[in-house]
């Protein structure tokens, strides 16, 4: 089956093809058909090739299937590259993408654009397979320009609201940014190692650089770029709060479980480059710490249930630039498979209660839901107890794992431990600030009845996911080098345990028992112009706004009429005025002519006497 | 006593010089006249003029070219002199009078 | 005799065309599309046949097909015409987006429908001319060629400014054109005053030494008719008022191929007549076409005029071929032109889309679009589909040209190539407003448009597959191009000891 791993990025294409063909034309029913019908196919193979992989002891594959194009000694294979690594990859992306398709196939069944809905979604997987799978970064690159575009045209998928297309633009163009310094640093690799095929170049790379040495860190720097620029990171994270404008099972998907990781494969499918530059390293990891405790800020202040959730994503992929930013590669991955479980949960489980309240986002407008929603209630608490990390959740494993390796990494280990462990805090205190506050206390608006098993199963199958999720062995040992010992002794682990714990707590005297008054806190100058800021999201969107986008938006406008060209509608004036003066000499009177040519004649014989 | 007949010679220079100043006195007609019919006068004057100059050249010389030019020069005022007076009518219809300064329609 | 007759084909029908008028409006179309058909037809054999080898100057060369006869022996002009895979792509190219426009025009063109396609099949020859023709004087003439019937194009059948659009493209590509002649002659004395023979032969004249300051004047004489017609930044202010005026089936032509001719003379014709003296400009040029790149873009954003903003995308495209031709190497020429073709198709799409848009609205005016995709989802998806590839979306030819360009622009000059790369930026900005503002939006209530029609859709699909195609499987055209490019390149980097010079291979 291995050898036909083509199909799996192939059938979502297809799936995409025969939606685009048919333009709508096609009964509902088909068109879930379709569009479900092929992810699940997908997942199926993947399910196989994984057993057999397993089997087979998980080694590396590629399969080739013919060369892109071959100019001067650049030769791109469309070839894909299966390991233990892609695979994870492929189980999340279809697995994960099979239950949201699942969910949208009733979430959006109302929508008049419902086959467009689906053919999306099915592009989207199937680049995102492509991406995962991409034996070469040119390959790599397409995947990840094409769930771009996907998530471009998803985000904005209701275009009649201009909201949403300024969300659409704003999502692909910040990503743009980060894409053209991956394109930098493909060329800078590019020049250096004269191929761009990962696993060759990788070993290159270690062969033919120090540790240490600049160009290996530039190239690891761009590459970070366009990690950033896709995984919504300090600095070009601002999209990600505005790509909410999408339908929310897109939000699930692209804009939490796969295509927003996509940074953190990049950095780990290179982490032989990132190996040989300690500095950049370093850099992934600053990102990390930085990122999370800034996103975990503004979760606290958000309204829109929705912007919550996404602030809460940009956090938690913080976490996992972290580990790679210290090493623990392994670490990091499994906390981006955990987050695809709970973080979807999470996501359809807001799609449900959103679905239930017709299209309300504002969290204190809900309330008291928890008997009204059993299920999206069940998911909300699951989810965010694995969110949090609470013990006996996957999001506890992974995160636990992830924290102490931060303690032990030689550079200033303690200080990113100590800004993750806040961010943790941070987490539960927003994550039960949303369960509160949604799901208890008086109901402020009236739900209707919970929606159909085909939303309900996917979050019941994903409850279980993000409970059993931390027992999962995520076969990427062989990718990875040798993971540090961890030391696991003395009161750093059981503090790590304990915040989360702490965290709720303090949400739950906070919001519900209302024991600890923050209204004064809140209510003071500094609380309000804090709140204003954090809501505002550091007010970063207002400081880019001033930096790149008015200035781009001034000058295009200063210079509609294009200035060059006035350097030849000048000539063409000057031109003009000359032709005029001339023609004044023509008055139509003979008798001035006849006077003109005697003059002339006379200053001519003149003039050639004189010569003479 | 026999008739002797006397050749005045009249020199070459005085011809020309009366050429000159019959052309001069028509060129400067030309400009300071506003009426189309002097001015057509005028050319005629200065056509004559040159008819003058060759001849005088032409008796200088003792060839006949001159008096060949001067018949082409006469052959060419009278065709000028026709469709000068055709233009004259065609301008005393359209404008009324007959000052050339009026017929400035071609000013650029 | 086959380039010949391709081109006499192309000749007599335009002439045929025009007389059918009086039988009936519609068959001068058919006319166009037949002749058309039958010279692509003549065209064929050409992408089975075998080079011949002619020798080029000291290199070898492959030829597919070269024909030669006197013409005026006193001056030694001949007709002399050859093909190879660059202008068999560059002619196969010319032919396709000929049937394109004549489509574009079949229920465009009300006046004068005869008059129209004897214009536009005159124009198609005159480019194919100028892409078969190897001999200086025959190249000029058919430079002309293609000039005067599109001015009547531009002129007669042109929206608004017609006038003012019609003449500022003619004295652009005149003046420039003019320059390009000076050189011409000037090259062809020197050549006469060096070995005594009079002639315009383009392999006789390759190679020939001359000395620098004169090599240089030459050179700019050609390469300012070249960048004019390319069009390079500060030379490109003709594009958008032609594009902009001219009827949907000329501004077809003049994005799709016309453009083209430009940077094709730059690749045949500059460089190997005057290698020396073209990496002396080298830097400049390329720093000419990253500028371009970028104001291009920067402009394109901020129009409402569609046809404009497609226009100056266009500047902004072409300006990664000019980066490409001075970088000069492997990578940059089959990256230029790569995206000469995928440029060609999706622009000659974005034209189409425009005169649709404009037959159905009677407006280019963006600010009073909006909304459009309810109305007409079929076109909706198209354009999105077109901008996305005029963006640069790895799959479609646009990516694959773009990338090769940078790629290879990186090994000679780091610095220009990181500006260039902000054009990728800059192009996503214009094109997805573009979109924002012409198909998404609130739809205008009580407005019933068409959505296109089995025709139009036809051809659109037609384009569609052509840069999925070259994005995915570009391998048959950069083998079609290679040997070409490869010969050139090799030509240009022997004479006057300047291997290496090109390849910037410092390290």
């Amino acid at each position: 089956m291995i050898d036909h791993i083509y199909l799996v990025p192939l059938l979502p294409l297809v799936g995409f093809a025969l939606l685009f063909i048919t333009a709508g034309q096609l009964p509902r029913p088909w068109v879930a058909a379709i569009g479900v019908g092929s992810v699940g196919l997908s997942a199926l193979i993947v399910l196989i090739v994984g057993y057999e992989m397993l089997l087979a002891g998980a080694s590396p594959v590629v399969i080739s299937l013919y060369n892109w194009f071959s100019v001067g000694g650049f030769v791109p294979g469309l070839s894909f590259y299966v390991d233990g690594l892609a695979l994870t990859m492929m189980l999340v992306i279809t697995g994960v993408g099979f239950l949201i398709h699942v969910y949208s196939s009733l979430f959006m069944y109302e929508d008049a654009d419902y086959s467009r809905f689906f053919a999306y979604m099915n592009l989207f997987v199937s680049a995102m397979l492509v991406l995962v799978l991409a034996d070469n970064l040119l390959l790599l690159y397409l995947g990840w320009e094409g769930v771009g575009l996907c998530s471009y045209l998803l985000v904005g998928f209701w275009y009649q609201d201009p909201a949403n297309g300024a969300a659409a633009r704003k999502a692909f163009v910040v990503t743009r940014v980060g894409d053209t310094f991956m394109a930098l640093g493909l060329f800078l690799l590019f020049l250096h190692l004269g191929t761009l095929d990962i696993q060759p170049a990788m070993q290159l790379a270690s062969a033919t650089w120090q540790s240490g040495d600049v160009i290996p860190t530039i190239a690891a720097l761009l590459l970070v770029g366009g990690a950033v620029g896709k995984s919504a990171q300090l600095p070009l994270q601002t999209w990600l709060p505005d790509a909410m404008a999408g339908p929310t099972p897109v939000s699930a998907l692209i804009h939490a479980a796969t295509m927003v990781t996509a940074g953190v494969y990049l950095i780990a499918r290179t982490h032989e480059l990132f190996l040989l530059s300690p500095t950049a390293q370093f850099v992934v990891a600053i990102i990390g710490v930085a990122t999370l405790l800034v996103a975990a800020f503004s979760a606290l202040v958000q309204t829109d249930i929705k912007r919550i959730l996404a602030f809460s994503t940009i956090s938690q992929i913080g976490y996992m630039f972290l580990a790679l930013g210290v090493g623990a590669w392994s670490a990091g991955i499994f906390h981006l498979v955990t987050h695809a479980f709970f973080k979807a949960l999470l996501f359809l489980g807001a799609g449900a209660v959103i679905y239930s309240l017709h299209h309300e986002h504002n969290i204190f407008r809900m309330g008291g839901l928890r008997r009204r929603l059993p299920v999206a209630f069940l998911s909300f608490v699951i989810g965010s107890a694995a969110l949090a990390a609470l013990p006996l959740t996957s999001g506890f494993v992974s995160k636990d794992a992830i924290l102490l390796a931060a303690f032990e990494s030689p550079h200033a280990g303690p200080a990113l431990w100590l800004g993750g462990l806040l961010g943790a805090l941070l987490t539960s205190i927003y994550s039960f600030r949303l369960v509160f506050t949604v799901f208890f206390g008086p109901v402020r608006t009236e739900p209707d009845a919970p929606a159909g098993l085909p939303m309900a199963i996917p979050l019941v199958i994903l409850c279980v996911l993000s409970i059993v999720g931390g027992l999962f062995q995520i076969p990427v040992d062989a990718v990875f080098p040798e993971a540090r010992e961890s030391l696991h002794e003395g009161a750093i682990p059981i503090v790590t345990l304990a915040v989360p714990i702490i965290g709720v707590i303090l949400a739950y005297f906070m919001f519900l028992d209302q024991r600890i008054r923050i209204a004064p806190l809140v209510e003071s100058s500094v609380g309000r112009a804090l709140g204003r800021f954090w809501l505002s999201h550091w007010a970063m969107d207002w400081l880019y706004d001033r930096i790149f986008v008015v200035p781009y938006t001034f000058v295009a406008r200063i210079n509609q009429a294009d200035v060059v060209d006035t350097v030849y509608n000048g000539t063409a004036t000057i031109t003009r005025r000359l032709h005029h003066l001339a023609s004044l000499t023509q008055t139509g009177q003979l008798r001035r002519y006849v006077t003109m040519m005697t003059v002339g004649l006379i200053l001519l014989v003149a003039i050639l006497l004189g010569v003479r | 006593m026999e008739p002797v007949s006397v050749a005045v010679v009249v020199p070459m220079e005085h011809g020309l010089l009366l050429a000159a100043v019959l052309f001069s006195i028509g060129l400067i007609s030309i400009m300071v006249r506003r009426n189309i019919i002097f001015i057509l006068m005028s050319l005629e004057i200065m056509l004559n003029a040159c008819g003058l100059a060759f001849i005088v050249a032409g008796a200088h010389w003792g060839v006949p070219d001159g008096q060949v030019m001067f018949m082409l020069i006469l052959s060419i005022a009278a065709a000028e002199v026709a469709v000068g007076l055709g233009l004259l009518l065609q301008a005393h219809n359209r404008l009324r009078n007959l000052d050339i300064d009026d017929a400035s329609k071609m000013r650029g | 005799m086959l380039l010949w007759a391709t081109i006499l084909v192309l000749l007599a029908g335009g002439a045929i065309a025009w007389l059918a008028e009086a039988w009936n409006k519609d068959l001068p179309r058919w006319v166009s599309v037949g002749s058309i058909v039958i010279a692509g037809l003549l065209m064929v054999p050409l992408f089975v046949s075998t080079p011949q080898t002619v020798l080029l100057a000291d290199t070898e060369s492959e030829w597919l097909a070269v024909s030669s006869s006197t013409w005026i022996p006193r001056f030694g002009i001949t007709l002399l015409v050859g093909i190879d895979g660059l202008s068999l792509l560059m002619v196969a190219l010319t032919l396709l987006l000929g049937v394109v426009a004549v489509a574009s025009s079949w229920s465009e063109i009300d006046y004068r429908p005869g008059f129209f396609q004897f214009n536009l099949m005159w124009t198609l020859a005159g480019v194919v001319g100028v892409f078969v023709a190897l001999d200086l004087f025959l190249f000029f003439l058919f430079w002309e060629v293609m000039l005067i019937p599109m001015y009547f194009l531009i002129a007669i059948w042109g929206h608004e400014e017609r006038g003012y659009a019609a003449m500022k493209f003619f004295l652009f590509t005149q003046v420039s054109g003019l320059l390009m002649l000076v050189s011409i002659v000037a090259l062809v004395l020197v050549h006469h005053s060096n070995s005594g023979v009079l002639t315009f032969n383009y392999f006789d004249l390759l190679g020939i030494p001359i000395s620098e300051g004169v090599a240089f004047y030459l050179m700019l004489g050609f390469f300012i008719a070249f960048v004019v017609k390319l069009p390079g930044f500060p030379f490109h202010t003709w594009l958008p008022d032609a594009h902009t005026q001219a009827p949907t089936a000329a501004s077809v032509l003049l994005a799709g191929i016309l453009l083209k001719t430009g940077a094709y003379g730059l690749i045949r014709f500059t460089v190997p007549l005057f290698p020396g003296a073209a990496i002396e400009i080298a830097q400049f040029a390329m720093v000419l076409g990253v500028v371009g790149i970028i104001y291009g873009a920067i402009l394109a954003f901020a129009q409402t005029d569609f046809k404009r903003l497609v226009a100056y995308s266009s500047v902004s495209h072409m300006g990664f071929v000019l980066l490409g031709v001075y970088a000069w190497n492997e990578l940059t020429l089959q990256g230029s032109v790569m995206q000469m073709v995928a440029h060609g198709l999706s622009t000659a799409a974005l034209f189409m889309l425009a005169g649709a848009l404009q037959h159905r609205l009677h407006t280019r005016d963006m600010s009073k679009m909006g909304g459009l995709w309810q109305d007409m989802p079929r076109m909706g998806a198209i354009a999105m589909f077109f901008f996305v590839a005029s963006l640069g979306m790895p799959g479609l030819g646009n990516f694959v040209g773009e990338f090769l360009v940078l790629l290879g622009a990186f090994k000679v000059n780091i610095v220009i190539t990181v500006i260039a790369s902000i054009g990728l930026i800059s192009a996503a900005i214009y094109a997805l407003i573009a979109m924002q503002k012409v198909f998404q939006g609130a739809p205008t209530a009580g407005r019933a448009l068409n959505d296109l029609d089995t025709r139009e859709v036809l051809v659109m699909v037609l384009m569609m597959l052509g840069l999925v195609g070259l994005g995915m499987y570009p391998q048959p055209v950069f083998d079609l191009v290679d040997p070409v490019l490869a010969s050139l390149y090799e030509f240009s980097g022997a004479a006057e000891g300047t291997q290496g010079a090109w390849t910037g291979d410092g390290q």
